[in-house]
Order: structure tokens, then sequence, then C-alpha cells
């Protein structure tokens, strides 16, 4: 068991590592910064003085270097339009974009789960079809247009619920219905398949022969097995979400990393791009590595591999 | 010595049966799925849309006209014709420009899917064929790829190189190769065990023949599969990008720009965001429902 996470824990490193390269890299390949940085009528001994002053002229490799660093320490450098730390500016924001991916799979979860089961208890009737239809539904609908679908229905003709911005509980609905729909679409597809595999092993079959009754075969004995495949997608979901959050937190104001970050490309704003995806991806990788070892608890066939 | 072999000809058509049979088998069995059928009608008519846009529209998409703007669906204009789908704020019929914007989608999705569908095989081959330290090294980068927030890195490289039909393509294209290179991998690990795998290195195939002749046939039904659904995942991208400003730039009509201009319209001109956003649904849906029926029909126990 220790050698699993040693070993998990080491991969996760390796993979931040390779992430903190491509998004300095990226930004490394998109030019000079100092043209960016300074005015445009700077003269071209200034601009020759700021690059020698930012470190620009180094060695490639020096200046990754340095970036992994200052990366450690939570230093991106100054964002270029606040004037305030680019790490700051970001973990200022993290609340707000956690806020709306947690509820967005709380949605999911509350109704992705219950959904895929009855799909596969009721298989081929009325309540299958119809779960099944709005799951593809929700598979092969932007998420995009079904926020903008939402502001016309429930803002602009209902006047129910806001279409933007962040505060009380119904700031969240419409976002978070947004950013979710895709997650649920996915886990209610998973949960019934899994859960029609597990209904058809013998172990079902004997718990059956041996007198449990219907609903608690499905929930004791049947979602237990079926949770583990479950799992997994759940973490790799909310890296749909994180990602997700850029566009839905754009459609509705939201103050989080995603809208963020959007300005930030649209400002040329790099130290705060770089912190935004940085940022990001640790936290996908950190929720990966956690539910790679809830997963060793819920089959601990796993731990032996 | 020279032995006459018996001159016998070969009925070629013979030889080439069972594979053919085994094809309109298989297209039996996917015309039975109704579902899949459905979708395979829907994804024609969209390419039927796309190469015949030119001469299916009665309306420049590009246009304007300006005393025309924001026609409700159905209006009438000068000459008698109907604007099926009315017309949006600068007079431009939308039915035209939906049309139209079926061909970015299209190009940008078969285009990367192209791409990053050869070097996932490429890699899925590689990797799952020699394993050890190769394998190590592909597996450990589609992690790395996988845990960056793809839009984020697109919206990211797209703003700085530009956005344009090519750099969209590759940046789609280079960053969606770790499906691919998963399940071909999977495909292959137990592909290389088989028996005939093993006869053609007995009889002296090199690992590259081995590799194209025997195990990529083998392993092409799950990409094709994977393809197929990746097409959607990749056009709701593209839709995505065009409607931040990132995608082929305006005057080209392309869904998510139509649905970006309609947002702002959305109190007075309902049908400017609704139109283009369920062009890109039905689409989406026609892929995902013939992928899956696909998948259903060649390779049921793969799971995606």
């Amino acid at each position: 068991m220790k050698i699993f996470l040693a070993r998990r824990l080491a991969q996760s490193l390796l993979v931040l590592l390779g992430v903190s390269f491509i998004v300095f890299f990226i930004l490394y390949l998109t030019g000079d910064p100092a043209l960016v940085l300074l005015p445009p009528d700077s003269s071209e001994e200034d601009v020759q003085k700021f690059r020698q002053a930012m470190g620009f002229n180094d060695p490639f490799i020096v200046q990754y270097g340095r970036f992994l660093v200052g990366a450690l320490h939570g230093n991106f450098g100054q964002s270029v339009r606040h004037g305030e730390p680019a790490f700051n500016l970001v973990v200022e924001r993290m609340p707000a974009t956690f806020e709306l991916s947690g509820a967005a799979l709380l949605v999911a979860l509350c109704l992705a789960i219950p959904a895929g089961i009855v799909s596969a208890v009721k298989r081929n009737t009325i309540l299958d079809y119809i779960s099944t239809v709005v799951a593809l539904l929700g598979q092969s609908m932007p998420t995009f247009w079904l926020g903008i679908m939402l502001i016309l229905v429930f803002s602009v003709q209902f006047n129910l619920l806001p279409s933007s911005g962040r505060g009380n509980f119904q700031h969240l609905v419409l976002p978070a219905i947004t950013l979710g729909l895709f997650t649920t679409a996915r886990i209610t597809r998973l949960t019934r398949s899994g859960m029609l595999e597990v209904l058809s092993q013998d172990y079902i079959r004997t718990a059956r022969a041996k007198g449990v009754s219907g609903p608690p075969v499905v929930w004791k004995h049947a979602l237990k097995n079926a949770a583990i495949p479950i799992v997994t997608i759940v973490g790799i979901e909310l890296g749909t979400l994180l990602g997700g959050s850029v566009i839905t937190e754009t459609i509705f104001a939201w103050p989080g990393v995603g809208r963020l970050s959007v300005q930030a490309i649209y400002n040329r704003d790099y130290p705060v791009v770089q912190a935004a995806v940085f940022l990001l991806s640790s936290t996908f990788v950190l929720v990966n590595l956690f539910v790679d070892v809830l997963y060793t608890y819920l089959d601990p066939r796993i731990r032996l591999r | 010595m020279s032995v006459p072999i018996s001159a016998r000809p070969i009925d070629l058509a013979g030889t080439r049966s069972p594979a053919r049979r085994e094809w309109v088998v298989f297209a039996r069995r996917l015309a039975r799925r109704r579902t899949a059928l459905f979708g395979l009608v829907v994804v024609a008519v969209v390419i039927v849309a796309a190469l015949g846009a030119p001469w299916l529209v009665q309306y420049d998409p590009i246009e304007q006209d300006i005393t025309n703007r924001l026609r409700p669906p159905g209006a009438l204009d000068a000459a008698g014709r109907s604007h099926l789908f009315g017309t949006d704020h600068l007079g431009r019929d939308l039915l035209a420009r939906m049309i139209f914007g079926a061909r970015p989608a299209l190009m940008v999705g078969f285009a990367a899917v192209a791409i990053s569908g050869v070097l996932g095989m490429a890699v899925g081959l590689i990797s799952g064929y020699f394993g050890g330290r190769i394998d190590d090294v592909f597996m450990r980068l589609a992690d790395i790829q996988l845990a960056f927030p793809f839009i984020l890195l697109a919206i990211a490289v797209i703003g700085v190189l530009g956005p344009s039909l090519p750099v969209i393509i590759v940046v789609i294209g280079v960053s969606s190769w770790v499906v691919y290179a998963r399940v071909v991998r999977g495909a292959v690990l137990s592909l290389r065990e088989r028996e005939f795998v093993q006869a053609a290195h007995a009889l002296g195939s090199g690992d590259g023949r081995v590799l194209i002749r025997h195990i990529l046939p083998n392993a092409f039904t799950p990409w094709l599969v994977v393809a197929t659904l990746d097409m959607a995942r990749v056009i709701v991208i593209e839709s995505a990008l065009s409607f931040l400003g990132l995608g082929v730039q305006p005057p080209t009509p392309t869904w998510g720009g139509m649905l970006a201009d309609g947002r702002v319209y959305i109190s007075t001109a309902w049908w400017l965001a609704t139109f283009p956003g369920l062009a890109i649904l039905v689409t989406v849906l026609g892929i995902n429902l013939f992928g899956d029926g696909l998948r259903d029909t060649l390779d049921p126990r793969l799971k995606l």
C-alpha cells in the first residue's frame, strides 16, 4: 500500500513538472514579452535594457528554471493588467470556480446516479427510454448554447433567476445546471451500463436466490460494485468541469478563474494565464490522486498491481 | 528445376468475397439499429449541406441588408421570398448562414480528427507493441496532456498565434491524441500475444511488417469508433472557440460565431441564438447516435 502511494505520488509530481514545462514553453513561444509589456513608443535601447533586467535574454533552460522555482514559491510574476501578483489574482478567484464546479458536480451526481440506476433496473421501460434520450441530448448539447437558452427562458422570459454575477443561491442555479449537464449525461450512461453489467453477475443471482429481495440487492450488492467506474469518472469529469468553467463563467459573468484567464488572454496578460493554467491543472492532478487512493479502498485488487 | 504449377486461374472475386461479405453483414447489422441509421442520415444531410451550400441557399450568407435586420422567422422580403429562420442584426438570412456554417465545423472536424487519429494510432501501436520504457514515456505524456484544461490551452495558443483555420485544426488535432492512443494500445496489448502474430514472427516478419500488416488492421475497429465519437467533441470545441471569438473569423459564418452575435440580442430576437445552437445540437447528436451504433455493432465491449 505504501509503495503504491509513493509511486502514485511520484507520478503526480512528474505530471505537474510536465505541465509546468508546457505552460512555460507555450508562452515562451508567444514571442517577445518586452514588446507587450512596454509602451509601444519605447526606444530600442529601453527595450534592450528591459529585456536584460527581466532576464528575457537568458537561455531557454535558465528562464524555465527561474519560472519553475518561482512557481514553487507561488510567484508567477506581476499581472501586466492589474499590477498585482498573478498568483494572488488567481487564488482569489479559486473559491468562485470551486463553488461552481462543486455545485455542478453535485447536480450531476444527484441526477445521474438515480437516473442510471432506475434506467438499469427498469430496463426497456418508458423510464429507461426517457433517461437515455435525455442523457444523449445532454451529451450532444453545447454548453454555451444551453446557458444562453436557460437565460432566455428563466431570466428574459419569466424573470425568475439572475443571468449573471455571483452572490446568493439563485445566482448559482443556472450556471451549475449549464456546467453540470454534460457530466450528468456521462455519469448517467456509465451508471446504467455499469449496473446492467453487475446485475447480470452470478453473485447477484445468488443473492436473489437466497431470498434477498429487490431494493436491497440493488443498493447493497449491485451499487457497491458498480461504484468503482463511477468514482474514476468523477475524477476525470472534474477536469471537464474545471475546463468547462471557462465558457460557463464567460456566459454568466461568474467571477472565477476561467473568466479571469479568458480576459487575461485577450489582454495578453501572460503571467496570469500561466498561473491560472498551472493552478487549474494542479487541482485536477491532486483530485485524481485523491480519487486513485479512494479507489484502492473500493477495489483492493488495484493495490496488488 | 522448374515444376509446372497447375495453372488453374484463381477466382479473384471468390477470394475477395469473405471480407466483402463481412462488410455486408456489418452494414446490415448497423442498418437494423434504427437510431444509428437515423444518426447516419443526419450526418449525411449535414455533409450534403456543407458541400452544396452555394446551390442550396436563396440568399448570400455575407451580404448585409440593413433595411431587413432582425426579421422574425418566416418574414417575407420585398421579392416575396421567405426568411425561414429570420434575419440577423445585419439583415443576413439566418438559414443561409447556418448552411454555410456547416463548412468550417465539418472541415475542422475531419481535419483535426485525422491529425489526432493518426498521431494516436502511431503512439498506441508503438506503445502497446514495444512496451517498456517507450510505453512509460508515452503514457506519462498522456497523463500530462489530460491534466490540462483543454479549452484553456487551446485559447492560450490560439490567442497567441492568432485565429485561423489551420491554427485551430492543428491545436485541436495535436492535443486530442490521448483517447486514440489508449484505445489502440489496449487492443495491441492483447493482439501482441495472439497466435497469428506469433506465426508472422516465426515466418520471419520484422516488427514493422507485423505492426502494419497484422496488428494495425485488427486495432482499426476500436480506433474507428473513437474517431467517430471524437468528431462530435471536436465540432463542439470548434463552435466553442468561434463563440469566444477565437474561431474562423467573421464575416465567414460559423455556428459558434452566430451564437455569440445572437447572445447580444437575446431579449429582442430569440431566433438568432436558438437556431445556430440547434444546428450544432442536431449535428453532434447525429454523430453520437451513429458512433454509438458503430460501437455496439463493431465492438460492444469497448468502454467509451
